[in-house]
């Protein structure tokens, strides 16, 4: 048995106690325990339990494909099913989960509690709008299904509920066909924040997918300067003909120095990295793992924020506030100098069906955090400003917000606790994260 | 190629049926619980893109199940190429020397029933020809451990069997394929502390798979634990008293 002292973490590499529990049999896996966890990449602490309790149900063996239908491309499997596995097997015949998080490492479950978006949310939403039921076990025990007929305030409540509302046990959803497994992808430099905002709209009207990657350290002109990607499956026609090779991967071997990533190192790469887009536009055939998933391409990538761990900073920005907000949220960054690799930005489409989902009408900026002894007052001064701004924050990635900062961004909290009061009257189901932000019991 | 599988629900024999499926190996499984069989027989279904395989109850503490399972095998595939045997029972040294029942009914599932079950499958395999038998035995077999002296003996025993089962009947057409897996991280093990070189189900399956369509004796998976093996083999005995492993 591993010993008490055993340390369970998210993906920013900021440990509590805690273990995980592992087995096949979800349906008894998830029998009394308090919290499941997938693949462990949020970042950081949804998936970690409560102080007074030490064990984490780990969906992860229980990964089997239940059904699928190729007319239709409707989709059954166990919560545990990780993205990655279904990448391999659907794609050499010609089919794409509707909505993908930039990794393969996420597990079924893990997609519907944080109501995963990606880079096609202006067009398609998020992934809990293509679930059509679940499997569940809720605190009193039962095992049901949830839909949009069945028990629809417990099914809207879990899509995007972080594992609050109960264990989600099997996850129904629709495959969608794509007409080649390669990616036809268009990239263009963009000088500042603002002509940014507005490439990304201009994109999203011609493009399925789009994201783009900018600097969010240079300040003045060149402030938000960045990348803009946009593809879409390829038409057979241009595809090449054999299917594509999955990409190499290298190792993370061991935590980098935290001095590694100074501002100057970060300065010189994000530097670095838009300048390499030396031409301005730049088109062509690229692998559907290097569009979607770039860094999954270095295992343990976390490891490089060094010892103490990082966080990630993602917040949405809602249309009416204009495209200002986003170069006010950047100048935060700008003068406080906080060390960041590079920020994803990207537009979101209207607010899902999921009563805790993220993303709404707007704009959506991410970005990691080393984590350094102003990290909570850095953290604070961005949610200040989102809560001006009338924004909000993902609570996948989120690690340091305060209670009364997540409050004033969610008036949906109301409804969403009255759900799970309503499902979970004893209080049960909690994690590290719901006793921090909703002042669950510990 | 025609498989009776017993085990495919869970851990090693999960990842081995599913990679047999991927590449059209029909499967027949043999398990005792009819739901874990149903949704693992859709799993290996929708993998293979076809029918999902049928299945029948067999269970290693009740051996009047062998035969009837393994016909039901040869009715439904129409005929065997392999029988593969992945499940049996785990405890660590330390529940078994506190239990007797629970050592009685450990020695009996991994040694006294699989090698009747074997004896099963040997009869039905000679019968059409010949054809593959692979057992999954263990590492823990192979020289009298502390942390595994009970576990390890059955395992040593069936080993034994198997080697003996080959040499007999190779030149009958009937390949006997021991497989011993060092550790591995499966819900078997979840509760161990991994050790240094502990495999993922998906390696070992790749590697017995090859091992299976060549007909090789004997193999190790992970890879790393052959040679470790070859050392601990050869460790003597005044060492193996003053090792913990």
């Amino acid at each position: 048995m591993p010993n008490g002292s055993s340390t369970i973490s998210g993906w920013g590499r900021i440990p509590v106690p805690g273990r995980e529990v592992l087995s096949e049999d979800l349906e008894r896996l998830s029998e009394g325990a308090v919290l499941s966890r997938g693949l462990g990449r949020s970042y950081g602490d949804s998936a970690l339990p409560p102080p007074s309790v030490r064990e984490v149900a780990t969906t992860t063996l229980a990964d089997r494909l239940l059904a699928f239908d190729p007319e239709t491309g409707l989709l059954r499997a166990e919560a545990g099913l990780s993205l990655k596995e279904l990448n391999r097997l659907f794609l050499p015949r010609g089919w794409f989960v509707p909505v993908t998080p930039g990794t393969q490492f996420v597990t079924l479950g893990g997609m519907v509690a944080a109501d995963v978006h990606g880079k096609g949310h202006h067009v398609v939403g998020c992934f809990g709008e293509h679930v059509t039921r679940m499997k569940m076990r809720v605190a009193d025990g039962r095992v049901l299904w949830c839909s949009d007929e069945e028990h629809p305030d417990l099914f809207r409540a879990t899509i995007g509920g972080m594992g609050l509302t109960g264990h989600v046990l099997e996850v129904e959803f629709r495959m969608r066909p794509i007409p080649s497994p390669w990616i036809w992808q268009e990239s263009r430099r963009v000088d500042d924040i603002d002509a940014y905002v507005d490439a990304l709209k201009d994109a999203a009207e011609k493009w399925p997918y789009t994201v783009g990657w900018i600097d969010c350290l240079s300040p003045g002109k060149n402030m938000g300067r960045g990348i803009l990607m946009a593809g879409d499956w390829a038409e057979p026609s241009v595809a090449p003909k054999r299917f594509p090779h999955p990409k190499p991967r290298v190792t993370m071997p061991v935590e980098l120095p935290s001095w590694v990533l100074g501002p100057l190192s970060v300065r010189a790469f994000n530097t670095a990295f838009y300048w390499k887009h030396l031409p301005r536009e730049m088109t062509g055939i690229v692998h559907w793992e290097s569009f979607f998933y770039p860094l999954d391409m270095v295992r343990h990538w976390n490891r490089m924020y060094g010892k103490r761990g990082f966080t990630q900073y993602q917040c949405v920005l809602p249309e009416e506030a204009g495209r200002g907000a986003a170069r006010r949220v950047l100048e935060i960054l700008t003068r406080r100098g906080g060390a960041s690799f590079l920020c994803v930005i990207k537009d979101c489409g209207p607010e899902g069906k999921g009563l805790m989902s993220f993303p709404k009408k707007g704009i959506s900026i991410a970005l990691d955090i080393a984590v350094r002894d102003d990290t909570q007052e850095l953290v604070d001064a961005l949610n200040e400003r989102v809560i001006e701004e009338g924004g909000r924050i993902y609570l996948a990635k989120d690690t340091f917000t305060r209670p009364e900062h997540f409050r004033a961004m969610e008036p949906r909290l109301e409804r969403f606790q009255e759900v799970r009061r309503k499902w979970d009257p004893e209080g049960k189901l909690r994690s590290a994260q719901s006793v921090r932000l909703l002042g669950d019991r510990p | 190629m025609n498989v009776a599988f017993l085990g495919a629900t869970k851990g090693m024999g999960r990842a081995l049926a599913r990679r047999m499926a991927e590449r059209g190996d029909r499967l027949f499984l043999l398990g005792r619980k009819d739901a874990e069989l149903d949704k693992t027989a859709a799993d290996l279904g929708v993998r293979g893109g076809g029918a999902a395989p049928g299945h029948a109850l067999c269970d290693l503490e009740r051996p009047e199940t062998f035969g009837p399972a393994l016909d039901a095998a040869v009715d439904a595939l129409g005929g065997l190429d392999a029988v593969v045997v992945t499940a049996g029972l785990f405890a660590t040294q330390d529940a078994l020397e506190s239990d007797r029942g629970l050592t009685r009914r450990l020695l009996t599932v991994d040694f006294a029933h699989t090698v009747l079950f074997c004896e099963e499958a040997k009869d039905r395999l000679l019968a059409a020809g010949g054809g593959k038998l692979c057992v999954f035995s263990s590492v823990a077999g192979e020289r009298g451990r502390k942390p595994v002296i009970l576990y390890g003996a059955s395992k040593a025993g069936l080993s034994a069997y198997l080697e003996g089962l080959d040499h007999k009947h190779r030149a009958d057409g009937l390949e006997v394929v021991t497989v011993k897996p060092g550790f591995v991280k499966t819900g078997m093990t979840a509760d161990l502390d991994p050790p240094p070189f502990a495999g993922e189900p998906e390696e070992v399956a790749g590697r017995v798979l090859a091992a299976l369509d060549r007909g090789a004796p004997v193999v190790y998976a992970p890879i790393a634990w052959g040679p470790i093996m070859a050392v601990i083999r050869s460790l003597p005995r005044f060492v193996m008293r003053r090792v913990g492993f």
